[in-house]
């Protein structure tokens, strides 16, 4: 593979006894949008900050942008932009004051970033309250202020970890138009989340991770295709009607249980309701529909989202 | 609307790494500007009090002392024949800078961690864990400065100044201050609680050291076995040095034991942040 901005090679990360990332091998392309999808404690937060060079590697090699974040830590971290899971805005500082003295820190000059915090404060919608104190802001204005800021350098390479975690419906829409004209622009970006539909939108590429793990790579297309199959029935049973999986196996080609329903994997989900239905159950309700990244993740996971 | 760099390049606005010095006084700027929106919080406790301390002590005590069955006679010999408030003004702005610099050193530093993680922040652009714990100390000791200098201003209104050696007083207070910040900064950056542990200090720590360092009293009317305690703190050291600074007059041994004084401070500081570059690099590393 040619290098990309990020090239990682049985990449590991231990704390203390506890080891988070098992020796993962990564390739993100340039300007691609490259996803890490995965159930909490996957593993995902400890591989983008070991990428944000702020997290050494416990074994394992690791280029970013084509550099050795060991020996060229404060060089790669000027070139990227890195959104954190967990906000560390300066809350006793304005809004506007955040963007500006974040800047700073990247060698830029007072002139520049003020005119880049004007442009940001727009980006983020936050221009009415650019001189207002962070700390009273909504933890969804917050995160926007904190995705503003990831671009203060101009990044060549964009770290999000979970951006639109807290963000109301309307803003997500519009960070996914901006990330997208970002992309046009070249800007590659690795992006984690646990909303599927953004996944399935943003990513051009995505590994689903766990127990610290890749357990699949592709596209959205290819890895629905791999492990969900075409169209999946939704059925809801009343407690006591409900029937063993060794009942519904026979009709479809994989069944999974969740507390609240059960899903029937198939090419066909019309035939499978039928079949299901000649082999006298009777579901409360039946629903069926294309397969998502969302049961590409149960299935590897054996988790749902949002757990 | 601009988003990404779109190949417009103009001076000053192209990213880079800044170097060693560069990246603590960037962080050092970003203190400056919290302090300009938030001065008047801090200024209560870093001027209001001392000038309490230079009230009570100085002036209200001090006349006490004058109007003594003996005239002061005592008072006198135990300050060298300078008037107490004199005597006593140098070290309070030793006793001050200690004081404001235990307490930056202790809540702020937890938070930058802890609270609002804004040091993650800081260390996520080209600035190093090291560089952070630099800035802040060079913070805390320009804010020493700051409040230090205005506490001169002060003390010479009440006519506690007799020399321009105050000037030397404010930087053998700043040189204690920093001592002790760094080391408390370092233990700071070692914990995960709530900061319980801070209680302690101030308490065990820094009270004491307030009261038995020679600031109101020459520390050799402490009972024998407590003087050697005053040995060890830092603000003795930093009292010694700014009252010869500032009274002048050394015996023929005085400068050695200038040198001794500075010398002790010095190695507390040089161990404080070297310890504070450490820790912070390994917590924000992780
Ligand atoms: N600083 C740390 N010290 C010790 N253990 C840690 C540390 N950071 C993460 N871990 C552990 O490493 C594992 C992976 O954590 P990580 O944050 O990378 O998961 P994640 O995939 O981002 O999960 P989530 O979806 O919940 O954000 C977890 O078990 C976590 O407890
Ligand atoms: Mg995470």
């Amino acid at each position: 593979m040619a290098d990309g901005p990020v090239q990682a090679r049985g990449l590991r990360k231990r704390f203390g006894e506890f080891e988070a990332v098992r020796g993962i091998d990564v390739d993100v392309a340039q300007g691609e949008v490259f996803g890490f999808l995965g159930p909490n404690g996957a593993g995902k937060s400890s591989t983008m900050r070991m990428i944000a060079c702020v997290s050494p590697r416990s074994d394992g090699t690791l280029q970013v942008l084509g550099l050795d974040p060991d020996l060229q830590g404060p060089r790669i971290r000027a070139r990227i932009g890195v959104v954190p899971q967990q906000d560390n805005l300066d809350n006793e500082l304005t809004v506007r004051e955040n963007l500006e003295i974040y800047g700073r820190y990247f060698g830029l000059s007072r002139r520049h970033v003020k005119a880049r915090a004007a442009e940001l404060l727009e980006f983020a919608q936050l221009t009415e309250r650019a001189d207002d104190a962070v700390e009273p802001l909504s933890g969804g204005m917050k995160r926007r202020l904190t995705i503003a800021r990831s671009l203060v350098n101009d990044p060549e390479l964009l770290l999000l970890d979970e951006p639109t975690t807290g963000l109301d419906p309307q803003a997500r829409h519009l960070l996914w138009e901006r990330l997208y004209q970002l992309k046009r622009r070249g800007v590659t970006q690795i992006i984690t989340t646990h909303y599927m539909d953004e996944a399935e939108q943003l990513c051009d590429r995505l590994v689903v991770m766990d127990g610290g793990l890749i357990v699949a790579e592709g596209t959205p297309a290819e890895l629905i295709r791999r492990w969900a199959g075409r169209e999946v029935v939704e059925l809801r049973f009343l407690p006591e009607r409900r029937p063993s999986v060794a009942e519904l196996e026979p009709h479809v080609d994989r069944v999974e249980e969740l507390p609240d329903r059960v899903l029937l994997y198939t090419s066909d989900g019309e035939a499978a309701q039928s079949a299901v239905h000649r082999a006298g159950l009777r579901p409360e309700s039946a629903l069926v529909r294309r397969s998502t990244l969302e049961d590409v993740f149960l299935r590897l996971t054996g988790r749902t989202l949002v757990d | 609307m601009d988003l990404v760099g779109s190949g417009r390049v103009e001076s000053g606005g192209r990213a880079y790494a800044p170097g060693r010095v560069h990246g603590v006084l960037l962080v050092v700027e970003h203190f400056w500007r919290w302090y300009r929106r938030n001065w008047r919080a801090t200024a209560v406790s870093s001027v209001l009090q001392p000038l309490l301390f230079l009230l009570a002590f100085g002036v209200g005590f001090g006349s006490l002392l004058a109007a003594g069955p003996d005239g002061g006679a005592r008072a006198a010999e135990a300050t060298g024949g300078a008037p107490y408030l004199v005597w006593l003004a140098p070290a309070l702005l030793a006793m001050s800078a200690v004081q404001s610099a235990a307490f930056e050193s202790t809540y702020p530093v937890l938070s930058g961690f802890k609270w609002q993680r804004i040091y993650f922040a800081m260390t996520a652009t080209p600035v190093s864990g090291a560089q952070v714990a630099l800035g802040h100390l060079t913070w805390v000791g320009c804010k020493m400065l700051l409040t230090g200098g205005i506490y001169v201003v002060i003390i010479a209104l009440f006519g506690g100044v007799a020399s321009a050696g105050i000037l030397g007083s404010l930087l053998a207070a700043v040189l204690a201050g920093a001592a002790v910040a760094s080391l408390i900064t370092a233990f700071a950056a070692t914990r995960e609680d709530e900061g319980t542990a801070f209680n302690a200090i101030f308490r065990f720590v820094i009270v004491p050291m307030t009261l038995f360092s020679g600031t109101f009293f020459p520390v050799d009317r402490l009972p024998g076995w407590a003087q050697p305690v005053a040995w060890i703190s830092p603000l003795w050291h930093g009292t010694e040095l700014a009252r010869a600074a500032a009274l002048g007059g050394l015996a023929p041994g005085g400068w050695a034991l200038v040198g001794v004084h500075v010398a002790y401070l010095l190695v507390l500081l040089a161990v404080g942040v070297w310890l504070a570059m450490r820790l912070f690099t390994r917590r924000l590393a992780l």
